[in-house]
């Protein structure tokens, strides 16, 4: 008889551990899946965890980490200020895409007057287009209670739709030969997300999402505001009592995380991909929900786990190409990796009790 | 340092490699960038099927690498990077969200061949390449027009642009020709592969009359949904999809990429390479008509062949004039032929189709 016994106090040396355990047993259990797919394991973990790092191109791949981890964890920071509070925004992607189409809007729209102030007032746009998208899910649950997972999750679909709109329609490339896409703002200067210092991958998208680290930290552990977001969502009544207004909250983290998400696709948009097309959208706001949860919601966590993401994501792609490994071997291997940590997390709060239940 | 620098200098360090190694002996080394996955039974698994055609016909002396399902944008350009660093001397993109990626990765490294399919973009070592797949829906278009029963034909969309508008149009002026009261109705799926959208959007079509379903999207859904509700025909789209033959697949438009690649990795092999812009189609091998069942009446199959002969003999042309576009303005004048420029970026309907393309 194995059974699961809740433990008293959560296991500090567990909390520490559960990653490490987590990544040893992804290591085995993905080295077992390649080798039966016939590529050599120890080589294949290789490729995808020491290549991109310390490998001959390291000097090209530890930049692009930034550019690959960056929206990542600018989304999971928002989102994880809600999940703490049990406000669940699964919409990011939603409002990454707004805050994309709401920067670019106002950076084409000035397109090709060069001025200082036109990324400002994009960066300001994009910020403004996640909020807007987020408070639709936010306001609707204030004021009829509706569920925000639904709504915020619903809305991505809506986005996408303003999306194509845009990309065939309103900003569309009047030079692209009638295909759809707007002009790469790569090219026009003064709305160009550069790298702020050359062949680093450091642009602005990437400050912005060290200084939400560090704003989410303080305001988590010293403000009274990431007190109330704490105790909402350990002890809802609790919060009650001691004055919290759940609206407020609500509105709070739901406009929080979608200007985060917004931010992260004006910088997206302006920099790394550069156009408006019909799938500049690749997922980032739903695969930030795992990086929230694999960085424990905690600031510091999902730095690292952002960063741990986009590893994969960029070892993966040379392991496909350098050992021929297909792309779903390395879904699963990224998806164990999640499974494995949160497995192993069980065991902060609960432990293994073998044998027969004893009879009180 | 400057990247540019480093790479540049990394390149060298790989060509005096290469040198050391006396010539003759090194592998060619080509790569491929995938959108969708190998296994999707359309678009990627016909470009890999060119890649393993190349693979067959240079044995020893080529290498080749993929990495499929990888997004347009920066993760396409790191792709593209990744391989230019690993030694890579020709790369083929295969999507038309690659075009700004590929010209931003090609001017880092100079000494390597690039190929983009569908787009506009050329520099001294971008090529860009593709199918005039709208040959092939001339041929499509006929059968449909002469098949259908209830005079309606469902076409899925993929996306408004100019390629699938042409497509939708050649499909259209060949149904019309051989049947005066076809009409079309066309559902827009606003996806290249979506197994599930697809099959929605062809139950839609049959349930509102539509007996014969074209597609511009690259999964077998579509088949499958006609296979289930019967008395439905349609065509293998980029792939020959004949595991659905002989009913409902009738007949299909196949890319084949294989001439073309083994043509452009051999240039490369023998230093010949040049930038270029290929648009083939049937005439030329790179689109195919997939066989077509007896589904079809002796008749039509016949009319439908010699329709295949003159298009590839350069006799006809699908955009022959008169035809008016949908507002009922003159497009082409009685025996005129469309220009390519014209055709690349198709962006109205021709006179009789319903409906609005998409803004």
């Amino acid at each position: 008889m194995i059974r699961l016994e809740k433990r008293p106090e959560p296991s500090r040396g567990f909390a520490w551990a559960a990653p490490i355990l987590a990544v040893i047993a992804t290591f085995f259990f993905g080295g077992l899946l390649f080798a039966f797919l016939g590529k050599d394991p120890v080589q294949s973990i290789v490729t995808i965890f020491w290549q991109p790092l310390f490998g001959e191109f390291a000097f090209y791949y530890r930049p692009q980490l930034l550019i690959k981890g960056a929206p990542l964890v600018l989304i999971a920071i928002g989102l994880s200020l809600g999940f703490k509070a049990g406000i669940w925004n699964i919409g990011a992607e939603g409002q990454y895409i707004m805050g994309a189409l709401f920067g670019a809007g106002v950076g084409l729209a000035f397109y090709p007057a060069q001025s200082a102030m036109v990324f400002p007032l994009m960066v300001l746009a994009g910020a403004f287009g996640g909020w807007v998208w987020a408070m639709i899910p936010a306001v609707l649950k204030v004021k009829f209670g509706t569920n925000e997972i639904l709504v915020s999750l619903m809305l991505v679909y809506v986005a996408e739709q303003f999306l194509a709109s845009m990309s065939l329609g309103l900003m569309k490339n009047p030079e692209g030969f009638g295909f759809p896409g707007s002009r790469n703002l790569q090219q026009y200067a003064s709305a160009h997300n550069a790298e702020i210092v050359a062949d680093t991958g450091m642009h602005w998208g990437v400050v912005a999402a060290i200084i939400a680290v560090i704003f989410a930290y303080v305001l988590l552990a010293r403000h009274r505001l990431g007190f109330a977001i704490r105790v909402t969502g350990d002890a809802p009544r609790a919060a009650r009592f001691s004055g919290v207004n759940p609206s407020r909250l609500i509105l709070f983290c739901l406009g929080t995380s979608g200007m985060l998400a917004g931010l992260a696709g004006l910088f997206e948009v302006s920099g790394p991909s550069g156009v408006v097309s019909i799938d500049f959208n690749v997922g980032y706001g739903f695969t930030a929900i795992i990086v929230a949860f694999l960085g424990r919601l905690h600031p510091v966590g999902i730095l690292l786990a952002g960063l741990l993401m986009a590893l994969t994501y960029i070892g993966g792609d040379i392991a496909q190409s350098q050992m021929g490994l297909p792309a779903a071997a390395i879904q699963v291997f990224q998806g164990m990796l999640l499974f494995f940590l949160l497995a192993f997390d069980l065991f902060t709060n609960f432990r293994l009790r073998l044998g027969r239940v004893e009879v009180a | 340092m400057k990247l540019t620098t480093l790479l540049t200098s990394a390149a060298m360090a790989l060509g005096l490699a290469t040198a050391a190694f006396a010539a003759g002996h090194e592998k060619t080394k080509v790569g491929f960038v995938y959108v969708g996955p190998v296994g999707d039974g359309g678009w990627t698994y016909e470009h890999n099927k060119g890649r393993l055609a190349v693979e067959e016909e240079f044995g020893d002396a080529v290498e080749t690498v993929f990495v499929e399902n990888v997004p347009e944008g920066p993760d396409a350009e790191r792709v593209m990077t990744q391989m230019a660093l690993d030694g890579a001397d020709l790369i083929f993109t295969t999507s038309f969200g690659y075009m700004d990626p590929t010209i931003n990765v090609a001017k880092k490294f100079p000494d390597v061949k690039f190929e983009h399919a569908t787009g506009y973009k050329r520099a001294d070592n971008v090529s860009t390449y593709s199918a005039r797949f709208y040959e092939g829906r001339a041929i499509q278009g006929h059968i449909a027009g002469k098949m259908t029963k209830s005079n309606i034909v469902g076409y899925i969309g993929s996306y408004p642009i100019p390629e699938v508008i042409r497509g939708i149009n050649s499909a259209f002026i060949h149904a019309r020709k051989a049947n005066p009261d076809v009409q079309f109705k066309i559902v827009w799926a606003y996806t290249w592969f979506d197994p599930a959208k697809e099959a929605d959007a062809a139950k839609v079509l049959i349930e509102q009359g539509a007996d014969v379903v074209l597609q511009h999207t690259d999964s077998t859904a579509p088949q499958a949904a006609a296979q289930e509700a019967g008395n439905v025909i349609t065509f293998g789209q980029a792939s020959d999809m004949a595991q659905y033959a002989p009913m409902p697949r009738v007949s299909s438009i196949i890319d084949d990429w294989a001439p073309y690649y083994i043509a452009r990795t051999k240039a490369v092999m023998e230093g010949t390479w040049e930038s270029t812009d290929t648009w083939d189609g049937i005439g030329a091998g790179m689109v195919g008509i997939g066989e077509i069942t007896d589904a079809v009446p002796a008749d039509v199959k016949a009319e439908a062949l010699a329709l295949k002969e003159s298009i590839a003999s350069g006799a006809y042309h699908p955009f022959t004039g008169p035809i008016n576009k949908q507002d009922g303005s003159v497009w082409l004048a009685d025996g005129e032929v469309a220009d390519d420029g014209t055709l690349a970026g198709m962006n109205f309907y021709v006179e009789g189709i319903e409906g609005d393309i998409p803004q």
